[in-house]
């Protein structure tokens, strides 16, 4: 047992013992360590042992992918069914749009990527005109997907499926993020009269449920507007999800304004700056970074919160999905249908998640260093 | 086999072969280490040697693998209740006072006595107001540690650890973290548990505490002991290169 | 314009010089923004007014009091369609708390499983916590709740082939039935041991406190006060021959009669709901106890204290105060996100007073108004409570 002798300071590094290092001492440390531990996870891998072989047959290896209706797919399998897909992809993705105008709904959708890149990387070129063109952005797919000006007209009642949800999405984050913005500054403003309007809107937006601000859209707005006015439903939700979202907005960047040290403020006024100039160039910069993983989870949500527009009639990828269980050949395939969609917000909520975690993870060190 | 048990008595911790690893990193390597009762230890070296990982095996919020940690007699394994025992024999002040932020002061002192050594209220608060008055700061009692300075803090954290009567006390950089004007009260309170014959084990780069109380000064790098020495010989006849060299680093400012 | 001739323009124009005051510049923003908020909703009002006279309506709520001729087919209190629209409304507004009361204790419970999973050492139930999570947190509340229910509807069996479960209770698609209490006299007996158990709990927490306090000594506090609230009344249920009958659900003609029924929209709302909620309360509890710093926990043990009393001593208090208030907000997301309710048809406040009662008198106005006042009073009821706990829970500071 005796170890060998080494002068002071010349003990070399010598390697773990094996309880310590390798799969083995993973295993022990991470599933092992403890009775409580083995019996926690002999119990979860009994758990994942039931669930997971039968979930798995029920989706792929018993599915059905092909059949003319319900009782054709039922009768080629066990599992799930998903034949649906096929017949109503095109208006999960496009809803009722029609046929001959869909490359302006393609072509809108590549533009909005376009719009994405200055906006998500800061280290694009030109990134100055590229955020000039992302400002634009809603404004052209605006015009490319109403029509008008050269374009055929669609009327907004045609508009459906994934892209809706985008339309939805793009005009509430988009609006939202400047009115949002003026709230908060309204909301931490000397001005008494501003700041209770503000308070008060914010406080109003955020204590009611969305679905009631959907429902005011479409019963009783009309009521407010100027005698004769009548502007469609799209336009109404639009408006609303807007403001909804603008109140959250405001207060994710009314956390941003205040972690910027009130020191900041102080020097701009030494400087001489101007409160809108002190706000712009100074104080704003730096709460909108430190806001940004908020804002992308206000969009998360606001995201997650277009299929309640079902709930007054407009058919995103969920409406659809209804209107697949309404048709007599479909019907009773509610599962297959809502995992589908549910398929399809998992995919793009996570990845947005992932890129706002990734956006903390880039801020944390930022400010460490 | 008396004979050893006398030795075990009488040492308060004794520390052989003693290797550690976190994950393929060997930390610290071969330490042996003895300290008689009543003696004070001061530990220096570079930032990164292991100082910390060391004495805190000592009371075991980190485990070892290989040799033999015996402290006041018990020898650290997994076994619980030993490891019980020594940390009610064992006080520990941090660098960062850790300190309960939701308890006042004296509730900070009267934790582990109740609900460790349970004793009665009454008489925890009694032994928690009189190391408050040794540190000075019993008129602090009813105030929240985010309240205090740096400093008063500190001194709270002793008082802390003593409230639990250990025999021996583990240091580890206690006043590092502190504005200089604050590192004097602290030290002086170090000063008159030495004198008390407290067995003291202190991780600090203070070199005029080290002189003046310590018995033995123990420079540590890269996971290893380099020399162990008398403070006067340490400071003055330092034997090997790299104590030299750290030495002078920590002089020259 | 230079400085000079800034300054001069001021001295001479008397507006100029109000306006490059500081104070008085506030007070003129103030009164503009005054005079464009009131202006704005004027018009609002105004034109409210004019449509409402165009078509021949007025505002008023007497027709709160009309029969509200629509049935409810759950109802904590008694209601039929001849019942007024008021009644309905309390009805949806009881449904509405029914549906947020149980969802936050379900809710709750599982999301402070889940955060603990989230902490767990144990890789595996790490791991499937994480991917509950995930998966609930980024799939819409609705499509949970259209999801809950559709596989209660069209998964579980028909009345005739329901499942059961134990002796008296049974699964379909219609509902869940389970078996009613009938009480008889002796269980007063039981009651009242537990009442007197609970009373019992309350004074000897006090009582070991004390003993504690001045001799040291610790008592199991936490089982003996179990075994009074609930060993003893449950052994004393046994011992006087369970003095409850139980009235089973019986299979009648399509359906199951008697008993008890937890609706298939109950359920769904019920369970997505908590779901959903219980994936953000477990990453609130994960970070809450994560934020705790770590030598907190190496203090405790230095000290000597246990791991379990580190935790219930140390950590629990201080995660507390970083868990609770978006703990609270959970809740008022919770109780909000029931007004989804309507799509599954259960009658809730949305669902009564906003929805059918809406669309039968045509009252848009009066119904809108009366369901945004009564959330607003929940979220100012909610956020009151918020307020109060962090003041009572801040940290004291320097
Ligand atoms: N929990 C840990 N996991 C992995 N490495 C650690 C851990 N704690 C400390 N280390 C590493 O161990 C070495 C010794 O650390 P420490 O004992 O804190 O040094 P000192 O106190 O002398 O500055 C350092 O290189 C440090 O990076
Ligand atoms: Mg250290």
């Amino acid at each position: 047992m005796s170890a060998p002798q080494y002068a002071p300071g010349k003990h070399p590094d010598l390697p773990a013992p094996s309880t310590l290092a390798g799969p083995l001492a993973w295993v022990r440390a991470n599933l092992l360590s403890s009775p409580s531990n083995i019996t926690l996870t002999l119990l979860s891998l009994w758990f994942l042992w039931s669930v997971i072989p039968g979930a798995l047959n029920w989706f792929f290896f018993d599915a059905v992918y092909s059949g003319e209706n319900r009782a054709a797919c039922r009768a080629a399998g066990e599992g799930a069914c998903w034949a649906f897909i096929g017949e109503y992809l095109k208006l999960f993705t496009y809803g009722f749009y029609p046929e001959e105008s869909r490359w302006r709904v393609n072509l809108a959708f590549v533009l909005m990527w376009l719009a994405l890149v200055p906006i998500l990387f800061d280290r694009v070129p030109h990134r100055k005109y590229g955020l000039y063109y992302a400002a634009a952005f809603p404004f052209i797919a605006g015009w490319l997907l109403v029509g008008g000006l050269g374009l055929a007209p669609v009327t907004t009642d045609k508009f459906g499926g994934i892209m809706l949800t985008l339309v939805v999405g793009v005009t509430g984050i988009a609006f939202s993020l400047p009115i949002g913005i003026l709230l908060a500054l309204g909301r931490s403003s000397k001005l008494t009269i501003i700041r209770v309007f503000c308070v008060g809107f914010i406080e109003f937006i955020r204590g009611v449920p969305l679905i009631t601000l959907l429902f005011v859209a479409s019963t009783m707005l009309s009521y407010f507007l100027p005698p004769g006015t009548n502007f469609d439903l799209l336009l109404r939700v639009l408006i609303m999800v807007t403001l909804f979202a603008s109140g959250y907005m405001a207060e994710v960047i009314r956390g941003g304004l205040q972690a910027i040290p009130s020191g900041q403020t102080e020097a701009a006024d030494a400087l001489g700056l101007k409160y809108w100039q002190a706000m712009r160039l100074i104080v704003l910069p730096q709460a909108l970074k430190i806001s940004i993983p908020g804002i992308v989870n206000t969009f998360i949500g606001l995201y997650k919160d277009t299929t309640l527009v079902i709930i007054i009639g407009l058919y995103d990828p969920l409406g659809i999905g209804r209107a697949a269980l309404a048709n007599t050949s479909w019907i009773g395939l509610s599962t297959e249908v809502y995992i589908f969609v549910a398929i399809f917000f998992f995919v793009s909520c996570f990845a947005m998640s992932r890129y706002s975690l990734y956006l903390e993870d880039k801020l944390e060190t930022g400010h460490k260093r | 086999m008396p004979e050893t048990e006398k030795t075990h008595a009488e040492l308060a911790v004794k520390i052989e072969a003693m290797h550690k690893w976190y994950g393929q990193f060997h930390v610290l390597k071969n330490i042996n280490l003895q300290v008689r009762r009543g003696e004070r230890i001061v530990i220096c070296g570079p930032s990164g040697s292991g100082k910390s990982t060391m004495i805190r095996c000592i009371n075991r919020l980190e485990e070892h693998q290989q040799g033999d940690i015996i402290v006041d007699g018990v020898e650290l394994t997994n076994d619980l209740k030993n490891i019980e025992t020594i940390r009610k024999e064992v006080g520990m002040v941090f660098q960062h006072f850790n300190l309960f932020p939701h308890l006042t002061v004296l509730e900070n002192c009267t934790l582990a006595p109740i609900w460790v050594r349970k004793s009665p209220k009454a008489e925890a608060v009694a032994t928690a107001m009189e190391y408050l008055e040794r540190v000075q700061i019993p008129e602090q009692a009813h105030k929240f540690p985010g309240q205090l300075s740096g400093g008063q803090q500190q001194r709270v954290a002793i008082a802390r650890s003593l409230c639990m009567n250990p025999r021996i006390m583990l240091f580890d950089e206690p006043t590092s973290a502190l504005d200089p004007e604050m590192i004097k009260e602290v030290l002086d309170v170090m000063v008159e548990l030495a004198q008390e014959g407290m067995t003291m084990l202190c991780v600090t780069h203070e070199m005029g505490f080290a002189k003046t109380v310590a018995n033995r000064v123990i420079f540590m790098d890269e996971g290893e002991i380099i020399e162990e020495n008398s403070p006067d010989q340490f400071f003055d006849h330092p034997e090997h290169e790299r104590t030299k060299l750290f030495l002078s680093q920590i002089l020259s400012h | 314009m230079s400085e000079a001739a800034h300054a001069a323009m001021a001295r001479r124009n008397p507006l100029a010089r109000l306006w490059n005051d500081k104070e008085s510049r506030q007070v003129i923003i103030q009164i503009i923004s005054f005079v464009l908020i009131f202006a704005f909703f004027f018009m609002m009002v105004r034109n409210a007014v004019i449509n409402l006279e165009a078509i021949g309506k007025d505002i008023s709520l007497k027709f709160l009091w009309q029969p509200s001729s629509y049935d409810i087919n759950q109802s904590l209190i008694e209601y039929s369609s001849r019942s007024s629209h008021f009644r309905a409304m309390i009805v949806g507004i009881l449904n509405t708390l029914l549906v947020a009361v149980f969802g936050i204790a379900l809710a709750t419970i599982l999301g402070f499983l889940l955060g603990i999973s989230r902490l767990s050492k144990n890789w595996i139930i790490n791991k499937m916590a994480y991917v509950y999570i995930e998966y609930v947190r980024n799939v819409p509340v609705l499509l949970h709740i259209l999801l809950v229910h559709g596989m209660i509807i069209n998964l579980l069996p028909l009345p005739r082939a329901s499942l059961t479960i134990g002796d008296g209770a049974f699964l379909n698609n219609r509902g869940f039935f389970v078996p009613k209490p009938d009480f008889e006299p002796l269980f007063l007996a039981v009651a009242a041991l537990f009442l007197g158990g609970v009373a019992f709990a309350f004074w000897f927490r006090k009582y070991a406190r004390m003993v504690q306090d001045q001799s040291g000594k610790h008592y199991p506090v936490f089982w003996i006060c179990l075994a009074a609230v609930a060993g003893v009344p449950l052994l004393a249920y046994f011992v006087l021959g369970a003095p409850i009958t139980w009235e089973i659900p019986e299979l009648q003609g399509f359906n199951y009669k008697g008993g008890m029924v937890l609706r298939p929209e109950f359920i769904a709302l019920w369970l997505a709901l908590s779901i959903y909620t219980a994936a953000f309360i477990g990453e609130i509890v994960r970070a809450g106890i994560s934020a705790v710093d770590w030598g907190q926990n190496e203090a405790a043990s230095a000290l000597g204290i246990t791991r379990g009393r580190t935790l219930h001593l140390v950590v629990i208090p201080q995660a507390l105060r970083i868990i609770v208030p978006p703990l609270t907000s959970q809740y008022l997301n919770l109780t909000k996100n029931s007004s989804l309710a309507i799509a599954i048809g259960y009658m809730d406040i949305v669902a009564t007073i906003g929805g059918i009662s809406l669309n039968q008198t045509g009252r848009e106005m009066e119904c809108m108004a009366l369901v945004l006042a009564l959330y607003l009073v929940f979220s100012l009821l909610i956020s009151a409570f918020m307020n109060w706990y962090n003041r009572r829970i801040k940290l004291v500071e320097r």
